[in-house]
């Protein structure tokens, strides 16, 4: 046991002598929290849009007014010709196009009924859709207006309550992403990379004929890892709920031990890293070349899983960072209790079971 | 030149003869790109609905028949308390609920007007907003056909005025996402390869000791590093070949724009990020600094790049940031060119900038790199 600990404070010694890394470890999640958290977002906000008006009436300048007035767009030009469409769409700053058509206001009075098409620019699928929703909308009020509130009989009005996150803010659904991605890759990339420079550099054999068993080389690289990480994670969460204002309405000891399991799951994913890699290099792209899209992509951190293929829903199972996800809104957002995630951490732990039984049996105690 | 064409034979070959990275290097991005693209999308469907019913009457029976119709909703779950819908959504197993209060029927007759519960889990703001819109659109046509079965000679109709929006989406009419996940996706993936390896590649000579016996050879620094950077663009040239290539045998994307276009800007692009890559190489002392930069800047680079989420909407200071994302402008230019078909004068904007940034990056890149220590 003293042997061990010797070795642990050998590692931290390690860690603490190189000032750049730690800075970079340090200084790095705090910028991505601080960036991301107020950076992005999936609303939409001052979309640059072009009007095609060609009645050029009361009340298409009206409408035009209304859709001016919003903060979702800014009405950056108005065009003359269909032919300017293609034109605008293709320099690219213009999103949307509101084409009215002619003799608007009499065909509103005349016919009780009038169009407006929304052209948009659907290479960004997502975009185009909300705007196309938004003037909807934004139309939808101004005819309501027009009809002075008239009720229609027999109406059935949904009363919506949004619930954990009644201002819908994008905040509440990617600071606990962020910290996953940082958390997950951090942690796999320290551990794979710090084990196999050993073996790079030919200090891994003088550790092997050391008399510390492989298992406590092992489990003494890792121990200050968790300990950094551990850090890393606090300092998030106080970012979040300090600078976010995002709440933390379960057991805040929960969400630690959690943060902790979460922690050792990724390190344990870096240990297995290092015991297939031969090479930091090797290492270090498997962890980052691996890990970055799918942690991104598959974890439910930006997209749905929900809309997903079956197939990739399927896969997304076995991305640490999507259980993890969970269990932090549930603790944070929803104030869940363990009874509530109890099925997540269990996979959790079933992963990180597996890695370390996995690594333990690659492992090679002798050099090639 | 020869020397050039030396170091550029002896990269290559340290890059072929590492087998492990191989796989890495051109099988990795390419299995991502086929898998990934499928995940990448905001389509809401499949929604996690669950009702509580306490009308029990044909009116509520018919209203909930037009959810389970509909290819929105997929999961339809009845509770029977309040109470145990809300632990379904604190489970995770519901995310929309629809609570029809007793006597609703009824008081829809007789008072002419009713109210429906929803609650909507809205943790993910935008989704949860869509979710209400799907909702609210579902009741408002059952609301129309039972109006006109309902209504009576004594109901005085007034016929309000209406105006009927249509949509029009260009360049990609049934909303594919894929059409604009997989160019947005293979920018990513050929932005990744070369700055990573770009990254390691001369802070490995120094880690490793062997850049000493370079700088003691006559190699001049400009030389060194395009002769680092070639091999590296060659890379990435191909991965761009390979994934255009899956594009459109795979997902069938269309290519509208001209493809000499396209690469011309992908040449210089890739300079971009092998000059970021190099920069950090020679200011870092071992490779997992480097590493921790290049992950930094990537990290950065992909969220901040209007691929996965709008940069119109971003605070002015961060759109600022955005301008020196070389991401940025590479999806830009591939969405442009490859699916509305923009021609050079349209992109000079992109290409200037992208033209600037590989200039002063590889000045950088050089004038960083010391023969001495």
């Amino acid at each position: 046991m003293k042997r061990f600990r010797g070795f642990v404070i050998k590692e931290f010694y390690h860690i603490f002598r190189d000032k750049r890394s730690l800075f970079i470890l340090f200084g790095m999640p705090i910028a991505q929290i601080l960036l991301f958290g107020f950076a992005i977002t999936n609303e939409i906000n001052n979309v640059d849009i072009a009007v095609l008006d060609h009645s050029k009436d009361a009340t298409t300048e009206e409408i035009i007014n209304k859709i001016a007035a919003s903060s979702y767009f800014s009405i950056d030009q108005f065009i003359e010709r269909e032919s300017d469409i293609e034109t605008v769409f293709k320099q690219g700053k213009i999103k949307a196009v509101i084409n009215i058509e002619k003799d608007f206001s009499q065909k509103l009075i005349k016919d009780g009924k009038a169009h407006v098409q929304i052209i948009t620019d659907a290479t960004d699928p997502n975009t185009a859709n909300t705007i196309y929703n938004y003037v909807t909308a934004i139309l939808q009020n101004y005819q309501r207006s027009k009809n002075n509130n008239i009720t229609m009989p027999y109406q059935i009005s949904p009363q919506t309550r949004m619930v954990y996150n009644p201002e819908l803010k994008s905040v509440f659904m990617f600071v606990p992403g962020v910290m996953t991605i940082i958390l997950m890759l951090v942690s796999a990339m320290m551990t794979s990379i710090s084990i196999t420079r050993e073996k790079e550099l030919g200090t891994m054999e003088i550790l092997l004929v050391s008399p510390l068993k492989p298992f406590q080389v092992i489990v003494g690289k890792v121990v200050p890892y968790i300990f950094l990480s551990v850090i890393n994670a606090i300092v998030i969460v106080v970012l979040s709920i300090f600078i976010f204002k995002m709440p933390v309405e379960g057991s805040i000891f929960l969400l630690g031990l959690e943060s902790v399991l979460f922690i050792i799951t990724a390190l344990a994913l870096g240990i297995l890293i290092s015991t297939i890699a031969t090479t930091q290099q090797t290492a270090m792209m498997i962890s980052l070349m691996g890990l970055m899209l799918p942690v991104i992509l598959l974890s439910g951190f930006i997209f749905p899983i929900a809309s997903m293929p079956l197939i990739l829903q399927v896969i997304s199972n076995l991305v640490p960072a999507k259980w993890f996800i969970i269990i932090i809104k549930g603790i944070m957002l929803k104030g869940v209790g363990l009874q509530f995630i109890w099925k997540e951490t269990l996979i959790l732990l079933g992963m990180t079971v597996f890695f370390i039984g996995l690594s333990v049996k690659k492992y090679k105690i002798r050099l090639e | 030149m020869k020397t050039i064409g030396y170091i550029i034979q002896k990269e290559f070959k340290q890059i072929f003869r590492n087998k492990g990275m191989l796989p890495i290097i051109f099988i990795l991005p390419l299995v991502q790109l086929v898998i990934l693209a499928n995940a990448a999308t905001f389509e809401i469907k499949n929604i996690k609905f669950a009702y509580i019913d306490n009308d029990h009457t044909t009116t509520s029976r018919a209203l909930l028949e037009k959810f389970s119709a509909s290819t929105f909703f997929n999961v339809l779950t009845n509770y029977s308390s309040e109470k145990q819908a809300n632990s379904a959504m604190l489970n995770g197993d519901v995310d929309v609920i629809l609570e029809i209060p007793p006597y609703f029927e009824r008081d829809l007759i007789k008072e002419k007007q009713n109210k429906l519960g929803l609650t909507i889990n809205a943790i993910d703001g935008a989704t949860a907003g869509v979710e209400s819109v799907y909702v609210s659109q579902i009741i408002q046509s059952f609301n129309k056909n039972l109006r006109t079965e309902l209504m009576q000679v004594s109901d005085k109709i007034v016929r309000p005025v209406q105006i009927t929006t249509i949509p029009s989406f260009w360049y990609n009419e049934t909303l594919n996402y894929k059409t604009f996940m997989v160019p947005g996706i293979l920018v990513l993936l050929v932005t990744m390869i070369t700055l990573f390896l770009s990254g390691m590649n001369i802070v490995r000579e120094k880690e490793i000791g062997t850049l000493e016996q370079i700088n003691v050879t006559p190699i001049r620094k400009s030389q060194f590093i395009i002769g680092k950077l070639f091999p590296f663009w060659v890379i990435g040239m191909g991965l761009l070949t390979l994934g255009l290539i899956i594009a459109k045998l795979i997902f069938d994307i269309p290519i509208v724009g001209s493809l000499a276009l396209m690469y011309a800007y992908t040449s210089v692009y890739i300079l971009v990020v092998l000059g970021i890559g190099l920069f950090i190489s020679n200011f870092t002392d071992t490779q997992q600094q480097a590493m921790f930069i290049a992950w930094f800047f990537m990290v950065i680079f992909i969220l901040m790049s209007g691929l996965f989420t709008p940069i119109e909407s971003m605070p002015q200071w961060a759109q600022l940031i955005t301008e020196f994302n070389p991401i940025k402008y590479f999806v830009e230019v591939m969405r442009m060119v490859m699916l509305k078909g923009s021609s050079f004068a349209d992109i000079i904007p992109q290409f200037l900038k992208t033209l600037l940034y590989a200039f002063v990056m590889n000045l950088l890149a050089v004038w960083s790199y010391k023969k001495t220590n």
